[in-house]
């Protein structure tokens, strides 16, 4: 059963940084996903691995099994999901202002349309267009 | 148990909410709430530092569960200080965003404070597990303020922000759940009792699960080969949200003081001082890497974090060399470092409001409006930053090159700081000239339509850079304090039986 644990953890780790690696959000966000799982079943492993055996105290029983890895898992697990829910939010949010879903910044927009997007004086700005691309243009 | 511990966490935690629901569209209301739990936070954080003051180390237990088992609060001088130094920062960044800040996205406020509970918890907190709880706390507002204003560059920046952060959290629960499996204890004082005794077939576990923590604090702390992601955040950040984020990297150099004096220190047996040959080249290389990026920068935000990442460097190079004074160095450098860039990154910001599409790139443009007022600011800040007399980045440094000199590494450190100051002056000096100087003769002017009122804003740097003044004129009674601090952190068996009482066995 160790091995099986082991190498699930080893296994899914791998495919979640693979993943993370990748130029696209959507890959991005499964990896950090798979991640999320291999830590949860890590965290899980390190209360040792004991079937059968109750967490909590019981006439009866032989033997325990570590009770607070399941603690901090459930504390992980109500974390990476918020997290995922915010990650998904954002890269869909950047994909429909930016119409790309590159994560990589330079991939984003226009050089020009850069440092006036997001700049509070952009709504404002007096500047012709083609200022702006020559102004903007240093910003990266 | 003290009562007092537990209120900088819980007002904010108190008040989000309350603004997020109830008020979430009166912004008036919004405002006088959040400002009120500010100052709010700010006298309680004196009353701590006050607690604090005389060296006793408090405890406050969560639900009153007895120390390794429950979650303890500690407060010592160390936690107190940098209470107060988030305190000042935050009222003085909120006062900057009431220009109008805070209504160019919703609920910034709640965020505000959510972010400064995450902050006050992770200072606070003797458990890593509620450490890295308190992480998220800080991280999930950060991304909330990192993305306020919205626009689609500032929205990419956020996505990449999020994503290191969550690989971060990643290795942090990895890190946590190795220390745990060997030493069967979350608490941070019970750690630093058993650490000496772990056996030795166990040791690479433990080392390994330090190691790793290690590296988390250092993305927080924005150390090479983890500091990519701080240029992209800070510099695309709205200008309050980036002042507030320059005490987001000391979190992670708190995390990394506390526990590798802490439960890696002295008393770690074959573990001692785990950090030190790690921490040293990295925040070498930090600050040189941080201050070539302040000269290469091609807009003034991006230069300042680039600053921050050089600042980072000095601070941590002080840190790593493990010794009383300079750790003492290094807390005043901490309180400096974070007052000057997150007074330039608001004078950034209202530069960048005045330059119409011009926005904050260094390059020539016609002349703006208040051009005077805010050059000579930026030359105060830039002076700050850079560590030149007569401000307080220049006792910072003297203290850190002062206490590296009989380290075996002060030929390094003296040589990176020192040229890397000089680097840092032509950056800044490069950047002041073609911003203020040669853009002075351009003809014409350049108009923003509406302009946000400047009279907070103005008021919020001005008493940063007071500050700033304030920490080189008090520097005689606050290195005292520093030096108490860091006699406090280097007999860690103070804060072991602060927290385990004093039964525990040595």
């Amino acid at each position: 059963m160790e091995f099986i644990v082991a190498s699930a953890i080893g296994v899914m780790m791998a495919a979640g940084v693979y993943l993370v690696l990748r130029a696209r959000t959507f890959p991005v966000v499964l990896g950090l996903s798979l991640m999320t799982y291999a830590v949860n079943v890590f965290l899980f492993a390190t209360g040792r691995l004991a079937v059968n055996l109750p967490p909590v105290i019981s006439a009866e029983a032989t033997g325990y099994t570590d009770p607070l890895p399941q603690a901090l898992v459930l504390t992980a697990i109500v974390i990476s999901f918020g997290m995922t829910a915010v990650i998904v939010v954002m890269a869909l949010r950047s994909y429909l202002e930016s119409g790309t879903d590159h994560v990589d910044l330079d991939h984003a927009t226009h050089a020009g349309d850069v440092a006036s997007s997001d700049n509070p004086a952009r709504a404002t700005a007096t500047g012709t267009d083609r200022e702006r691309a020559t102004g903007g243009g240093n910003r990266s | 148990m003290n009562h007092w511990l537990i209120l900088p966490i819980l007002v904010p935690a108190l008040i989000a909410p309350l603004i997020a629901l109830a008020m979430r569209y009166d912004i008036v209301l919004a405002r006088v709430f959040s400002v009120a739990s500010s100052v709010l936070l700010l006298v309680l954080s004196v009353i701590l530092l006050v607690l604090a003051g005389d060296g006793d180390i408090l405890t406050y237990s969560l639900g009153n569960w007895a120390a390794p088992f429950g979650i303890v609060l500690v407060l010592d001088r160390l936690s107190a200080m940098l209470l107060v130094l988030t305190a000042v920062l935050g009222l003085l960044v909120l006062l900057y965003s009431l220009n109008g800040w805070d209504k160019r996205g919703r609920h910034f406020h709640p965020i505000f404070q959510f972010q400064l509970m995450g902050i006050n918890g992770a200072f606070l907190t003797g458990d890593f597990f509620n450490l890295f709880v308190f992480f998220e706390v800080l991280l999930i507002a950060s991304y909330g303020l990192m993305v306020h204003g919205g626009g689609a560059e500032r929205v990419k920046a956020g996505v990449q922000y999020v994503i290191v952060n969550l690989v971060g959290s990643s290795v942090f629960l990895i890190a946590v759940g190795l220390i745990y499996s060997v030493t069967g204890t979350l608490n941070m004082a019970d750690l630093a009792s058993r650490v000496a005794e772990v056996p030795p077939a166990d040791q690479a576990l433990l080392r390994t699960g330090a190691l790793l923590l290690l590296l988390v604090f250092a993305i927080k702390a924005a150390l090479v080969p983890v500091q990519f992601w701080l240029p992209g955040t800070y510099a695309n950040a709205a200008a309050p949200v980036a002042a507030l984020f320059a005490i987001m990297t000391k979190v992670g150099a708190y995390s990394i003081i506390r526990m590798y004096t802490l439960a890696f220190g002295d008393k770690a047996g074959d573990l001692a001082w785990l950090a030190a040959p790690w921490l040293l080249p990295a925040a070498l290389v930090t600050l040189v890497l941080g201050m070539l990026g302040v000269l290469a920068s091609r807009a003034l935000a991006q230069m300042v974090s680039f600053a921050v990442i050089g600042s980072m460097g000095t601070l941590l190079v002080a840190v790593s060399l493990f010794t009383p004074g300079a750790m003492s160095a290094a807390l005043f450098y901490l309180l400096h470092s974070t007052l000057a860039a997150a007074a330039l990154f608001l004078i950034v910001g209202l530069i960048a409001e005045r330059r119409a599409d011009r926005v904050d790139a260094i390059v020539v443009a016609p002349r703006f409006a208040q051009m005077g007022l805010l050059a000579s600011l930026f030359f105060l800040g830039a002076i700050a930053i850079t560590g030149m007399p007569p401000l307080s980045g220049f006792v910072g440094k003297l203290l850190i090159l002062d206490n590296a000199r009989h380290s075996i590494a002060a030929v390094w450190v003296w040589s990176a700081i020192l040229i890397t100051s000089l680097i840092a002056i032509v950056g800044f000096a490069r950047a002041g000239s073609t911003v203020f100087w040669k853009s002075g003769s351009v003809e014409g002017m350049l108009r923003v339509r509406r302009l946000m009122p400047s009279a907070l804003p103005l008021v919020a740097v001005g008493f940063l850079m007071a500050g700033t003044v304030m920490l080189t004129v008090f520097a005689g009674p606050l290195t005292q304090y520093m030096d108490e601090t860091a006699m406090q952190i280097f007999t860690p068996s103070l804060y072991i039986e602060a927290v385990l009482g004093p039964g525990w066995r040595e």
